[in-house]
């Protein structure tokens, strides 16, 4: 055993040259509190320390972007004089510990992080990755993240739209749950989190502070698990750094901010989050160029004998801090009293003070009474941007050719591609329905499709006929074998989901969900990533708008494939009418719209897709990327179903796009959903029936001869698959199915395999 | 033009979609907050769907002690049209201006998907336009929207033609396939299916149209 204590810096997570950077910063010893307060501001998950640089590297502008990254969300005009605000982030090591409370508080802090900016909340979408579900624990945190995503999202009244649902053992230590929320609000009514106007008073609205959720960004969000069970054995360790969520203080709380807002009773308003109200406070200081005194006994507290960094870096849940001018202190008391929401002053904005050279520095205090003494004074602009920045060491992984060569793609098939078929499809619904999906009444597609569509209206918003589309996607399987191109592919399958509802992608955020950034080959995947994001939103012309970054998520010292989730906004002029879905009907004949061989050296590469994966097979190549093709095809069909939701007439039928499972899963799907068979000519080959690779899409017309011209005009390649009817799924020689039998494996299979009563 | 006055208690989030919903139908719809006491302006009040006072103890429990609570009895006794749907039905039966109970889904999970429901009585404000039989699709979406009573109750409520919906499909395990109750005088009516989120096939359905449409007409056939 070792004797000696550990310094108090290494104790809070921050390393020696860290403490030596914030001298240099003090030009003194910091203090117990100073150092906490650093400490949780320059954690990775505040700061970005690891992944910064390579952040740069991502396209940010367009002129429809009103609010690029480094905001709490980022904002498109989204036309008719209305913005939508967007924000994705992670809740990944809470919910591996308490799966209930993770993802339910993962749901509120992504709502705050859109009510920030002014927007109300419309839309919650959760992507979400766990184990195989042979496992019983893993069956547990399925049960416990989506109740608590229903118990709090349902309660708080923010409809859930949709997702993702991945099984994979490398999440089974470390599952993942993410969630983007979307809102809207008047363009002329967006707010930014600043603190301005000397003499302005900083208002803490919402809970009290409690213990909860105390270092939760350094001990929780900033390391991996160790012990080699992974999270099982930190379970009550760790427990405590989980924060408890009120979705009726959200509720209250959302309401009276969105009504302060509408009456201008703000100047500037923020949430506090990860890192609570010293990352609030120190945020808004030195967003605005001003100083922050903070009393530390005016916070209303819910436990006894807090100390002052406890009360500090608290991440107590159902909290914001208002910036607002003297004059409006007994108006904005008014209102929140109404909402039985506490409102507490708890700050001043201060005038900067002049450093040794003379130059104005704004300066966060933390005192005990606004008069009284001075616990902690350091920079504000020093905690909320200047942590320090590393370039980690980079390495690619030592068997990546091995992996890459063990491919798949040429392996002869074995077993019969009926089974093949029936074990890929999984409904999800039993998810989904225990979400609300509607409320607001804007929900035109909901959960279990390609992407959501939903109407672009809500309380005090303009009147308009758009309609926004929504999709989150991943494929860990891509880009554990190339993350670069994987990342890229991962932004077309999304790009091309909008487009079967007849949206126009306008902007990315991004959930960037790595293991540990010290081991080299972990920061080479981050690295890679986000040059195939860079390259993918470039070629596309999408600028990427805000993201989050989640490392150390690993267990035993195993890090998560390399897990990017892309989450796409995009717009519909014109919304009047739904788009066909999966519908197809008797009669009606079936094509695939697009390339179909994949660009490259193997038409039909299985490396990385879910039928590989299923028969253990996890190495090979993923698909070459031919954006221009892609961007053509995706074009085209957005165009086709675009006419079709502004009611307009069409010989378009029904759309899908082909991805999980390839072209054999897409038409499971759509004799799933509508208990209609096809009779499908024969394929190529097995590859053909379960390639994946984005771009293609299949599509029902009941005016063959027109809908083939129109995608030939527009240089879109398009071959007729076969005829829709029956009450069997024929592939060829290849695949004979009743559906009955589809329709019956695909609900079965999650309820099964979650050991539940149906 | 019809006036609906529309309660909104901390924690309710169907407010505006119940307002949008009388307002298509060209009634005139004003939230009232949860403390007001005079509803002398309005021809009809909907409790809306949510969680009011986020449903702690159990939903309904602390709403009925609301202030417009008295308010909403008195507007109630006096004949007029009262309608809650979701959590406003869970808040007239705690109130007891309606009978039974809400308990939680048979299968303890939350629901939101379309059921079908069948009309089984007109003789409500909710179903008075409505054919008997006719077959609707709403949209459920609730946690504990089990209906329950005593058999004394159910013999009496059947007995009155005070059931005036059930699901073709039971979803959530209600007692005798229950959706939806009115009191004796058919003023007062509760249903767990949202009719406000089925007024339009943009939406997936327009069949909630007829059962609103009936309300803000507030025609209470005689029995």
């Amino acid at each position: 055993m070792s004797s000696a204590p550990e310094p108090l810096h290494r104790a809070l997570g921050l390393t020696d040259p860290e403490l030596e950077a914030i001298r240099s910063v003090l030009g003194r010893e910091p203090n117990h509190l100073e150092l906490a307060l650093y400490a949780v501001m320059w954690s990775e998950h505040c700061s970005y320390k690891s992944s910064r640089i390579h952040l740069r590297r991502l396209p940010t502008t367009a002129p429809h972007v009103l609010v690029g990254p480094g905001e709490n969300a980022g904002v498109i005009d989204a036309g008719d004089g209305i913005a939508v605000a967007i924000r994705i982030e992670s809740h990944n090591h809470p919910s591996a510990i308490e799966p209930y409370q993770g993802a339910a508080t993962g749901v509120g802090g992504i709502l705050r992080d859109v009510f920030t900016m002014g927007a109300r909340p419309l839309v919650v979408m959760d992507p979400l990755f766990f184990g195989e579900l042979t496992d019983a624990r893993q069956r547990w945190l399925v049960e416990g993240v989506v109740s608590g995503i229903s118990g709090y999202g349902n309660s708080v009244g923010v409809p859930t739209v949709g997702g993702e649902l991945t099984f994979d053992d490398c999440y089974a230590s470390n599952p993942l749950v993410n969630v983007l929320c979307a809102g809207a609000l008047p363009t002329e009514r967006l707010v930014l989190g600043v603190a301005s106007g000397v003499g302005n008073l900083a208002v803490l609205l919402g809970s009290s502070t409690g213990r909860d959720g105390i270092g939760g960004v350094s001990v929780l969000a900033s390391a991996g698990f160790e012990g080699s069970d992974g999270a099982t054995s930190l379970d009550d360790a760790k427990r405590p750094s989980v924060q408890v969520g009120d979705p009726y203080e959200e509720k209250r709380l959302i309401e009276a901010c969105l009504e302060l807002l509408d009456h201008g009773y703000v100047v500037g308003i923020q949430d506090l989050g990860g890192a609570g109200i010293v990352c609030a406070t120190s945020e808004t200081a030195a967003r605005g160029g001003v100083g922050m005194d903070v009393d530390v006994t005016a916070i209303p507290l819910r436990e006894p004998a807090m100390q002052p960094y406890e009360i500090m870096t608290s991440e107590s849940q159902e909290r914001m801090l208002a910036i607002i001018t003297p004059e409006n202190w007994p108006a904005v008391a008014a209102l929140c009293a109404k909402w039985e929401v506490r409102a507490t002053i708890v700050g001043h904005v201060v005038e900067p003070t002049p450093d040794k050279d003379g130059n104005p520095v704004g300066m966060l205090r933390v005192r005990h009474g606004f008069d009284g003494e001075i616990l902690a004074e350091v920079p504000a602009k020093s905690l909320a941007d200047e942590a320090p920045l590393y370039d980690r060491p980079r390495q690619r992984p030592a068997n990546l050719d091995a992996v890459r060569a063990d491919d798949p793609t040429d392996d002869e098939p074995v077993g019969s591609p009926n089974e093949d078929l029936l074990g890929l499809l999984v409904d999800p619904a039993w998810v989904y329905r225990q979400y609300d999906s509607q409320l607001f009444l804007n929900t035109v597609v909901g959960p279990g499709r390609d992407a959501a569509l939903l109407r672009l209206a809500g309380p005090g918003l303009p009147i308009s006929e758009r309609g926004i589309a929504l999709s989150t996607d991943s494929n860990p399987r891509w880009c554990a074998l190339d993350p670069r191109t994987g990342t890229a592919l991962t932004v077309a399958e999304s790009v091309a989901n909008l487009a079967c509802v007849g949206a126009t992608a306008k902007a990315v955020v991004n959930c960037l969900n790595f293991g540990n950034p010290e081991h080299p080959e972990v920061m080479w995947q981050l690295s890679e990533a986000i040059d195939g994001m860079a390259e993918a939103c470039k070629g596309l012309g999408l600028p990427v708008i805000g993201g989050n970054v989640s490392l150390y998520n690993e267990s035993g010292g195993n890090d998560i494939d390399p897990t990017p989730v892309v989450g796409l906004l995009g717009v519909v002029d014109s919304l009047i009418a739904p788009p066909p879905g999966w519908a197809w009907r008797e009669g009606d004949t079936v094509v695939l719209v697009g390339a179909r061989r994949a660009a490259g050296d193997q038409p039909f590469p299985l490396g990385g897709t879910r039928w590989a994966t299923r028969r253990g097979r996890r190495g090979g190549r993923v698909p070459a990327f031919d954006a221009a093709t892609f961007a053509t095809t995706a074009a085209f069909v957005a165009r086709e179903i675009a006419a079709i939701c502004a009611g307009r007439p069409s010989d378009v039928t029904a759309v899908h796009d082909v991805s999980g499972g390839g072209l054999a899963a897409a038409l499971g799907e759509m004799v799933a959903v509508t208990g209609v068979g096809a009779d499908v000519t024969e394929l190529e080959s097995h590859g053909e029936l379960f390639s994946e690779f984005p771009g293609r899409f299949v599509m029902a017309t009941n005016d063959a001869g027109s809908f083939v011209d129109r995608a030939r005009a527009s240089g879109v390649a398009v071959v007729t698959l076969g005829t829709i009817g029956g009450a069997r799924l024929r592939i060829g020689g290849q695949v004979d199915l009743s559906v009955q039998q589809i329709v019956h494996r695909r609900e079965a299979a999650l309820v099964e395999a979650l050991a539940l009563d149906a | 033009m019809t006036r609906i006055g529309v309660v909104v208690f901390p924690g309710s989030n169907c407010e505006y979609d119940a307002v949008a919903g009388v307002s298509q139908l060209g009634a005139q719809a004003e939230l009232v907050w949860h403390s007001q006491t005079d509803l002398s302006a309005f021809d009809g009040i909907i409790l809306p769907g949510g969680f009011a006072h986020g449903d702690y103890l159990r939903p309904g429990a602390l709403a009925r002690f609301s202030p417009v609570m008295e308010a909403v009895a008195r507007f109630a006794a006096e004949g007029g049209p009262v309608l809650g749907i979701c959590n406003g039905f869970q808040v007239l039966t705690e109130a007891g201006l309606l009978p039974g109970a809400l308990q939680k889904n048979r299968g303890l999970t939350f629901l939101c998907q379309p059921t079908t429901v069948i009309v089984t009585s007109t003789h409500s404000v909710l179903t008075s336009g409505a054919i008997l039989g006719q077959e609707l699709v709403i949209p459920i979406n609730h946690f504990s929207g089990a209906f329950t009573c005593d058999d004394a109750t159910l013999k009496t409520l059947e007995d009155n033609g005070q059931v005036v919906l059930r699901y073709k499909d039971n979803p959530n395990g209600s007692r005798d396939d229950i959706a939806g109750v009115a009191n004796l005088a058919g003023n007062v009516v509760g249903l767990m299916p949202h009719p406000e989120r089925a007024m339009s096939t943009l939406l997936g359905s327009a069949d909630g149209r007829v059962l609103l449409a009936s309300f803000v007409t507030a025609n209470v056939p005689a029995a």
